[in-house]
């Protein structure tokens, strides 16, 4: 599938604003699944100072500074991106999940990988998370199997609920109160992975959405979406979607992986001398071409 | 016992007595940096001892005595976080010098310049390819579960150029005389300042000693650390800007960074000094934006950008990151550098130098073993009560836990911590050093010491200062060493056999400095502080005079009715007093006045002064400093007896009163005429104006001429001797008016302010394109003209038992206008002090 992708961010300001700087992560990496075939910003206002790096792990990063007054800042980001359809790992194949906990541990050829498997700012390891991975993790499963059945039940047994949770709220409070949005799920699902000796990653990146049949396609009702990728020594990194239960196939546009969600936040800003801001968000995700 | 005491100890009053050595001989039981382990005297103290023989204890307690005023008198302090005291504890300074030979100290600089080299190679792997960790070398945890390692930074400095330009090593001896390094300090190693004032210190209160002792210098590391910072500019080559970055005065070291900025020669600036343009940092000043290109900072890694480090950090500077890594300004130490001050590294070290430096190490570490290590685990919980243990990764000052001193059930504990998360603990042997005189009571006592060296980087090695800052434990059987824990500092003399070459940064006696006026440079927020500093001093000048007048009042005993000239007086005192309609003074009167440091009353004002002054210490003489200090001290120490609380109240504010005129006369004579002293003057004199305003509003509006009420008015403005010699009679509110308002000879008065003020604002730069840049200048036009117009014996007459509406209205626009010009001279000069704030953060959801 083409995918032609329109992420507008605007911020309003009640007084202007003499200085700001702000680094985003928009434009989709390429990976195995997906290229990227173009992406560009239109910015307002257009004096805005720019340019690009890659951060450590291999995202874009692209930085804009607007050194004049200004009131308001719009950054439009366009991309089209192809995203192919992937075999997916026969779940039942993959080595049992103590085995893997125990390669990652030891082994020298997955070092890469190890930097996944520890605490960071979102996402603390714990026994109470473990305690509640385990059900979907019994002795000598296939990890693949143990990690959908996981990402099922998350997207069962937890009530997605807009504005229940903020960046930053705990997987054990989003545990107890089992609700949350797709931030909270993803993070909760890696700690748990982790928990478990396992090396996973936050995923942020756009979700397509269906009309209802019969209905037409509205704009602005698309989202920034995140999920979670789990390290296979045999696979490599195998996607899960907790909040919907499902395992990514060709609906899921990836933008940028990281440790969790302060590694790849779409966007933050430091104003110089503004206060008081408002804004608005809105993502458009257009198929424009099947790749079959 | 065999003591090898040069010639006999005979002291000065020819009475046969003990020396010093013999007599510390007795008290120093453990390994020690004076005596042999057969209790002799070391050679290489042997001159020193002797000249302190001569000296004797008395004279020694008097050149303490002399070192420590001179230590109080320059303001050298240290601040201790959590001490009632906390700011501007003075620093701890031992008179007795640690003696080191200088061939021990070439020996030790050879392994210090390896190590710094091998951390400097470390850092560019781990902030680079990785390969010592993805080849084993060293645990994937010390790199990515590191706090100190700040992903951003990977990759963030040119390559083939230094991460590390400032190394610091705390340094122990053992027993065997063997030194080991206990602390790699990589990011801001601070304490190099202090040494240099230890030493200045030590140079003055024992010059013959220091003469005769062939001490080596500590000036040509400062002029290496000059020229290695002058030679990272990227730009600018020739005449490279440098400024020195601190986190501010509540920093502990903040006295040592204004110190260092001074004697290297570099601006001190804050984060919101600078400021970040087109990829460029720039320092902001009154004429403008002047561009940086070298950055030496006392600020932490993850502190120095709040777009891509910590978002919460007031101290840095957002974009800074963007500017380093597009090589557009050098940081030194590069931002990062802080993740090898893990202890974790510290048992990697010797196979860490194999692989990257392919030579053996040559100063090891105090032993340490990485409990994320299943043997090293098991070892450390085995031997627990011999260990040091302490957090395997940067910590923000937790102290290391001895498990010896621990009762049973703490040390279960932690050994449970560890076993539950064994790689974030490393176990240290207790590191006990050699002891070291110092002086306790007149005489030589050993106390534990280690030595902090110093290295700055120099084209591909580095260069080790010949010289370091000791510390000592606080107590003789004190194992801990620390500034934060109350111990001392003493200057670390690398002897030498043969006479040494003479090495300054001060110009050398005799060659003509080239001459030099103050110019610019003014940092926006320098200007800021000052301005608020003159307010802040002329409003807590101006509070005490009316508190003065109006106790004054009520205590009068001669029989005159003051009861309204009281109740009006009262009226005028401002908000922030906590005073009823009251004209008794009793302790909740008194205690109103007094107030709170850290809000409202006298105490809250004057601590408002002290605030601002702290952060313009450098500013100021240590004479102007110390008036300061005074004020300060002056309301916090009173202390209110409940049965006659305004008994000291009266000679507090004329003490007051003595002080802010000693200030002000300080100021008038002694700081040049450059801006700094123009932004002082500028917020004192529209503070004058603001006060006069409010003042005579409240008491010359009111009905009738109650001849009480002027004359306490001409009092508090100190105006009476004034009056009287201009009118002899009686006194009249419209000549009272015009002596406070329109008299422009009148130095207490308003027209007298706003002359100067007009020329304070005329002598200042003006940006030609800055939008509406004469709007303060217009004000203050609009404030003298009308004050000028105003027919002030028409506005003043009324009618009987009438308020005068028209001065009222008159004296309101004068404050209107006067808020007007203060808001115009911000805007113009200090519209660059401006706090960043981290935009809100945009959150992601799904349908």
């Amino acid at each position: 599938m083409i995918y032609r992708i329109a992420h507008k961010t605007r911020y309003e300001y009640a007084d202007a604003v003499p200085l700001s700087h702000n680094l985003m992560r928009a434009r989709p990496r390429n990976t195995s699944a997906q290229s990227c075939r173009w992406h560009d910003f239109s910015i307002l206002p257009v004096r805005a100072i720019r340019g690009e790096h890659l951060d450590y792990f291999g995202n874009h990063v692209s930085w804009l500074s607007v050194e004049e007054p200004h009131t308001e800042l719009t950054i439009d980001s366009h991309s089209e991106v192809e995203v192919r359809l992937e075999l997916r790992p026969e779940l039942s194949q993959a080595r049992a999940w103590e085995q893997v906990a125990e390669a990652i541990r030891g082994s020298s050829d997955v070092i890469p990988a190890r930097q996944f498997t520890f605490d960071s700012l979102h996402v603390r390891r714990s026994s109470e998370l473990a305690a509640y991975a385990l059900s979907s993790f019994p002795p000598g499963r296939s990890l693949l199997e143990c990690a959908f059945d996981l990402t099922k039940r998350i997207h069962v047994e937890f009530k997605y609920l807009p504005g229940s949770t903020k960046i930053g709220t705990p997987s054990l409070e989003v545990l107890q109160h089992r609700r949350g949005v797709c931030q909270d799920f993803a993070h909760l699902q890696i700690a748990c992975f982790r928990s478990l000796g396992l090396a996973a990653r936050y995923v942020s990146g756009y979700l397509v959405t269906t009309p209802p049949p019969g209905k037409p396609r509205l704009t602005g009702v698309d989202a920034t979406h995140a999920w979670v990728s789990l390290f296979d020594p045999d696979f490599g990194w195998v996607d899960f979607d907790p909040t919907n239960g499902v395992m990514p196939l060709d609906s899921h546009i990836t933008v940028a992986w990281g440790r969790d969600y302060d590694d790849v936040g779409p966007i933050r800003g430091i104003l110089i001398g503004g206060h008081r801001q408002k804004l608005d968000v809105s993502v458009d995700v257009v198929p424009i071409e099947s790749g079959f | 016992m065999n003591l090898h005491v040069p010639h006999d100890s005979i002291n000065i009053q020819g009475t046969l007595s003990p020396g010093f050595a013999e007599r510390y001989a007795q008290k120093a039981t453990a390994a020690d940096e004076m005596l042999e382990p057969n209790r002799a005297l070391r050679p290489h103290w042997q001159p020193l001892i002797s000249m302190l023989d001569e000296l004797g204890p008395r004279e020694l307690g008097k050149r303490w005595e002399q070192a420590r005023r001179f230590i109080h008198h320059n303001g050298v302090s240290h601040n201790v976080y959590g001490d009632p005291d906390g700011l501007d504890r003075p620093w701890s300074l031992d008179l007795i010098p640690l003696l080191i030979p200088s061939e021990q100290w070439d020996r030790l600089s050879e392994g210090l310049v390896q190590r710094a080299q091998l951390l400097d190679r470390l850092l560019a792997d781990l902030y680079g390819p990785a390969e010592t960790v993805l080849k084993g070398l060293l645990p994937p945890e010390l790199l990515w579960a590191n706090s100190g390692f700040l992903r951003p930074c990977h990759g963030s400095i040119p390559t083939h150029s230094h991460w590390l330009h400032l190394y610091s090593a705390d340094i122990v001896r053992t027993a065997s005389g063997e030194f080991q390094v206990l602390t790699d300090r990589t990011q801001a190693p601070s304490g190099a300042g202090y040494s240099l004032e230890n030493r200045i210190v030590l140079s003055r209160t024992l010059p013959s000693e220091f003469r005769q002792c062939n001490v080596e210098r500590l000036a040509s590391f400062f002029s290496s650390l000059r020229n290695t910072l002058a030679s990272l500019a990227h730009t600018n080559h020739d005449d490279p800007y440098v400024v020195l970055l601190t986190p501010g005065p509540y920093n502990e070291t903040y006295f040592e960074h204004s110190y260092l900025a001074r004697y290297l020669g570099y601006p001190l600036v804050q984060g919101n000094d600078l400021t970040v343009r087109d990829s460029t940092v720039y320092v902001k000043t009154l004429e403008g934006l002047r561009r940086v290109d070298v950055i030496l900072r006392r600020v932490d890694d993850d502190y120095c950008d709040p777009l891509e480090l910590f978002p919460g950090s007031y101290l840095g500077v957002p974009g800074l990151l963007q500017c380093a890594r597009l090589g557009k300004v050098a940081v030194a130490n590069a931002l990062g550098t802080g993740i090898l001050q893990a202890a974790g590294f510290l048992p990697f070290l010797p196979a860490l130098c194999r692989y990257l430096l392919g030579e053996e190490l040559k100063l090891p570490s105090v032993q340490s073993w990485w409990c994320g290590d299943a043997s090293s685990l098991q070892y450390v919980l085995e031997n627990l009560g011999d260990l040091v243990i302490k957090s395997a990764y940067p910590t923000q000052g937790e102290d290391p836990v001895f498990a010896e001193d621990l009762p049973r059930d703490e040390r279960d504990e932690l050994a449970q911590r560890i076993r539950a998360y064994p790689e974030k603990y490393v176990a240290q042997e207790r590191a006990v050093s050699c002891s070291t005189p110092s002086l306790v009571a007149n005489d030589l006592e050993p106390r534990r010491c280690v030595i902090r060296s110093y290295l700055v980087a120099e084209g591909d090695s580095y260069v080790v200062m010949r010289g370091a800052l000791t510390r000592i434990a606080p107590s003789n059987d004190s194992l801990v060493v620390s500034l934060q824990r109350g111990g001392g500092s003493k200057d670390t003399w690398v002897v030498s056999q043969a006479p040494v070459s003479q090495v300054t940064l001060l110009p050398p006696a005799g060659e003509p400095v080239p001459l030099s006026r103050e110019g610019g440079g003014l940092t926006s927020r320098v200007a800021d502080d000052l301005f608020w500093l003159g307010r802040y001093l002329e409003r807590g000048e101006s509070q005490v005079r009316l508190s003065r007048g109006t106790i004054a009042r009520i205590t009068d005993q001669s029989g005159v009715d003051n009861t309204y000239a009281i109740e009006k007086l009262l009226a005028a005192w401002p908000t922030g007093f906590l005073l009823r309609a009251n004209v008794e003074l009793n302790l909740e009167f008194i205690e109103g006045l007094l107030g709170q440091v850290d809000g409202s009353g006298l105490r809250g004002l004057i601590a408002s002064v002290h605030g601002f002054a702290r952060v313009l210490r450098d500013r100021f003489s240590s004479d102007a400093w110390r008036i300061l200090q005074q004020i300060y001290s002056c309301v916090t120490d009173v202390q209110v007896d409940p049965n006659h609380p305004a008994l000291r109240i009266p000679e507090l504010l004329d003490n007051l009163i003595e002080r802010f005129a000693a200030f002000a006369g300080l100021a008038g004579d002694s700081m040049t005429r450059g801006q700094a002293w123009r932004f002082l003057e500028i917020g004192r004199r529209i503070e004058r104006v603001d006060f006069i305003a409010r003042f005579l509003r409240k008491t010359l509006t009111v009905p009738g001429s109650d001849s009480g009420l002027l004359e306490a008015v001409l009092e508090v403005m100190d105006c009476s001797l004034t009056y009287r010699r201009r009118y002899l009679t009686h006194v009249e509110t419209h000549a009272v008016a015009d002596l406070l308002l329109a008299d422009e000879s009148n130095p207490r008065g308003a027209a007298f302010q706003l002359a100067q003020l007009e020329q304070h604002l005329n002598a200042l730069p003006r940006e030609n394109n800055q939008l509406d840049r004469n709007r303060d200048r217009r004000t203050l036009l609009k404030l003298r003209t009308s004050i000028q117009l105003a027919d002030l014996m028409e506005l003043c007459r009324v009618p009987e038992g009438q308020p005068r509406r028209a001065l009222h209205a008159l004296l309101s626009e004068v404050i209107d206008q006067l808020a007007l010009l203060s808001d115009a001279v911000a805007r113009l000069y200090f519209s660059h002090v401006e706090f960043s704030r981290e935009l809100g953060e945009v959150s992601e959801e799904t349908t």
